[in-house]
């Protein structure tokens, strides 16, 4: 795990687009630089196309033991409020009862491990890993009044925390809970599929500290990578897919009960 | 460090929290500040299209309660922006919305329907309606109200009967302007809510047409509330022709409003979507007392029963002959329990779209804070600072029919002093 070295994923890892843009141009007019003062601090390597990815992550609930360290490695890796409020990624369980309903828990989120089920009568029970599905339709993005919110060339939608309101807008139009309002930055905060990594070569760290590699995350377009194996050797499911979001989180063999 | 009484108020949430909700959704985000703002809009659209019932509609009975209403819309439209610049995490940004907006955002408009509404509609029709009175008031007063009335006449000064024809023309057409502008603003507000796809409570097309019935009810009924106080402390008597008037407007945008409601409520019901379970379970507990009780029974179907058996409303006749005296307190109950009914509705659409988890399985609370800028006193102030502002207006352009400046001899061009 490489979070002692990796900064917090500064702002806004820019809107890669090059040219004279909208911002850019009122920026221009209005402070005299690309942007409002605070946000220019890029955090990308010089050699890193964003053109050339397109990332997307493939979860196989089949594979969730619920041991939360990936819940807890993202709340490391990214300064997530230590507090049960505020979660980039977190684990649900799900224990179908034998009269055929589902009762989920995520206590903490997850974090230090699902506790066993107290109800009695339980069928069977699965753990569901839960994320920002960086949706190819995103509403979050839609909403935002200043385009604070984005979605980058590579497939990841990111929050420009310099230039965020506040408004808490996106964290309506989100249907999957992805989103909370940082308590000190008071900006929007979502997972970004650790985009500081990323751009680094490196993996979400959900991912990398996963012991039973239920999350697998890559290159969506690409044959050859595990990602595209994991999409063609399983029966995949979105979440809501009837919201039109596209998520681009993709779960194997997914139990109807999850929403 | 997040403040330890933050994180309390948290954890007695989440002890009431009944059910599965996403962990994120413990903390609800928009609260009594984004209640009072469609509330406050709301006002604003209701008193604009009530004032242009006479200018265009020739309603001859209300003109009395013309200028009145289009002071509240303008002193309502004034603090209607501070609850959403306090509710922001970082207001200092807000000029972003007019410098760099995402064009496909639906709240990104805002700032352009605010302007748009102040600055074209509500700011030019009062001016021209007022130019007059301000030039014979500046040159009939002393003191200081004489200088900002000579101010505000904007140094247009002529007099001459057409340059006043002028100023009825443009005020009509500024009207005729206004009446999709109030509809835009607030069906535009109904819509930041109707447009939530992930949120089944509000997303609904209708949502727009219900918020614009319910401005005019509550806008009606706050006109009617100011004019029956405004004669009480001026001491003069209720002009009970145009009571009895606004009665009947209320009495029909009330039934209109109400009937839009139930299709909204009947077409859910009967669609009995995956979420209509949680969404019944929300209604029967959290919100049992604010919608069932205060919006539907107290505050539409109460003052609905009232309104349609004492006012004129059928044939010039009503159903119950009441003397006028007992008919104004009925008027009056009706308007202030009218009131409770739609900040009851603003508050179910916006809080009560986040009680319930978006995953369909639980329910949560909402836990009002007293102090802070999102608490009980800030939402308390911005609902009683209007009324502050609008006793302002008043004292600066009175709107009531004696005061209006006669124009006696034949006018002089020029400043307070070329009297």
């Amino acid at each position: 795990m490489s979070h002692q070295e990796s900064p917090r994923p500064a702002a806004p890892a820019t809107e890669p687009e090059a040219g004279l843009d909208r911002r850019r141009f009122l920026g221009l007019l209005v402070f005299g630089q690309a942007g409002p003062p605070a946000a220019a601090a890029p955090a990308i390597p010089a050699n890193y196309k964003p053109t050339e990815h397109d990332y997307a992550m493939g979860v196989d609930p089949g594979r969730c033991i619920g041991c939360g360290r990936c819940v807890e490695a993202c709340k490391t890796e990214n300064d997530v409020p230590r507090e049960p409020f505020y979660f980039r990624t977190w684990v649900e369980r799900y224990s179908v009862m034998a009269e055929g309903q589902a009762v989920v828990t995520s206590v903490n989120g997850g974090a230090g491990g699902v506790p066993q089920p107290q109800e009695t009568g339980v069928l069977r029970t699965f753990f569901v890993p839960k994320l920002c599905n960086q949706c190819a339709n995103p509403p979050c993005v839609q909403v935002c009044p200043v385009g604070a919110t984005f979605k980058s060339q590579d497939g990841v939608v990111l929050v420009d925390k310099n230039y965020c309101l506040g408004c808490r807008y996106c964290i309506q139009a989100c249907p999957y809970g992805a989103r909370y309002l940082d308590p000190l930055s008071r900006t929007a905060e979502k997972c970004t599929f650790c985009y500081h990594r990323l751009v680094k070569g490196l993996v979400p760290v959900c991912v990398e500290v996963c012991p039973t590699q239920a999350r697998i995350f890559g290159e969506a377009k690409l044959r050859n990578s595990p990602l595209s194996r994991f999409l063609r050797q399983n029966h995949i499911q979105v979440l809501k897919p009837h919201l039109n979001t596209e998520p681009k989180v993709y779960y194997a063999n997914l139990d109807g009960e999850v929403r | 460090m997040i403040p330890a009484a933050e994180v309390q108020r948290l954890m007695e949430v989440m002890q009431q929290v009944k059910g599965y909700i996403y962990p994120n959704e413990i903390d609800l985000h928009w609260g009594l500040l984004i209640v009072v703002y469609p509330y406050l809009t709301g006002l604003v659209a209701g008193a604009f299209i009530l004032a242009s019932l006479e200018r265009v509609f020739n309603v001859r009975e209300i003109q009395p309660t013309y200028r009145l209403s289009l002071l509240t819309a303008l002193a309502f439209l004034m603090v209607a922006p501070l609850p959403l610049l306090a509710h922001l995490g970082h207001p200092t940004r807000s000029l972003e919305i007019f410098l760099t907006p995402n064009l496909r955002s639906a709240m990104a408009m805002f700032g352009f329907v605010y302007a748009w509404y102040l600055a074209v509609v509500l700011l030019l029709e009062i001016w021209f309606d007022y130019r007059k009175d301000l030039v014979l008031w500046a040159r009939q007063e002393k003191g200081p109200l004489r200088w900002l009335h000579w101010l505000l006449t904007l140094g247009a000064t002529d007099l001459s009967e057409r340059a006043l024809a002028f100023d009825r023309s443009a005020g009509r057409m500024i009207t005729l302007i206004g009446i999709p502008s109030a509809f835009l603003l607030h069906g535009y507000v109904g819509f930041i809510f109707g447009s939530v796809k992930a949120n089944p409570w509000w997303s609904s097309v209708l949502i727009p047409i219900v918020f614009l019935f319910s401005a005019i009810v509550s806008g009606i009924a706050l006109v009617m509330i100011l004019f029956l106080c405004s004669s009480l402390v001026r001491r003069k008597e209720v002009d009970m022709a145009c009571a009895d008037k606004l009665a009947n407007f209320l009495l029909y945008a009330i039934i209109l409003d109400f009937s839009l409601e139930m299709l909204d409520f009947i077409h859910r019901l009967y669609e009995a979507e995956e979420s209509i379970k949680i969404l019944s379970q929300m209604i029967s507990s959290q919100l049992f007392l604010s919608l069932v009780i205060l919006q539907v029974l107290m505050g539409t179907v109460l003052p609905m029963i009232a309104l349609a058996l004492i006012s004129p409303a059928f044939h010039h006749r009503a159903v119950i002959d009441v003397p006028a005296e007992l008919r104004r307190l009925i008027y009056f109950g009706a308007a202030v329990l009218i009131q409770i009914g739609i900040f009851s509705t603003r508050w179910n659409v916006v809080i009560g779209g986040q009680l319930f988890s978006k995953s369909l399985r639980g329910l949560t609370v909402y836990k009002m804070e007293l102090q802070g800028l999102e608490g009980f006193f800030a939402g308390a102030g911005m609902l009683i600072l209007p009324f502050i502002v609008l006793y302002i207006l008043l004292r600066i352009l009175p709107p009531w029919p004696d005061a209006e400046a006669r124009l006696e001899s034949k006018p002089a061009d020029g400043g307070p002093t070329g009297v």
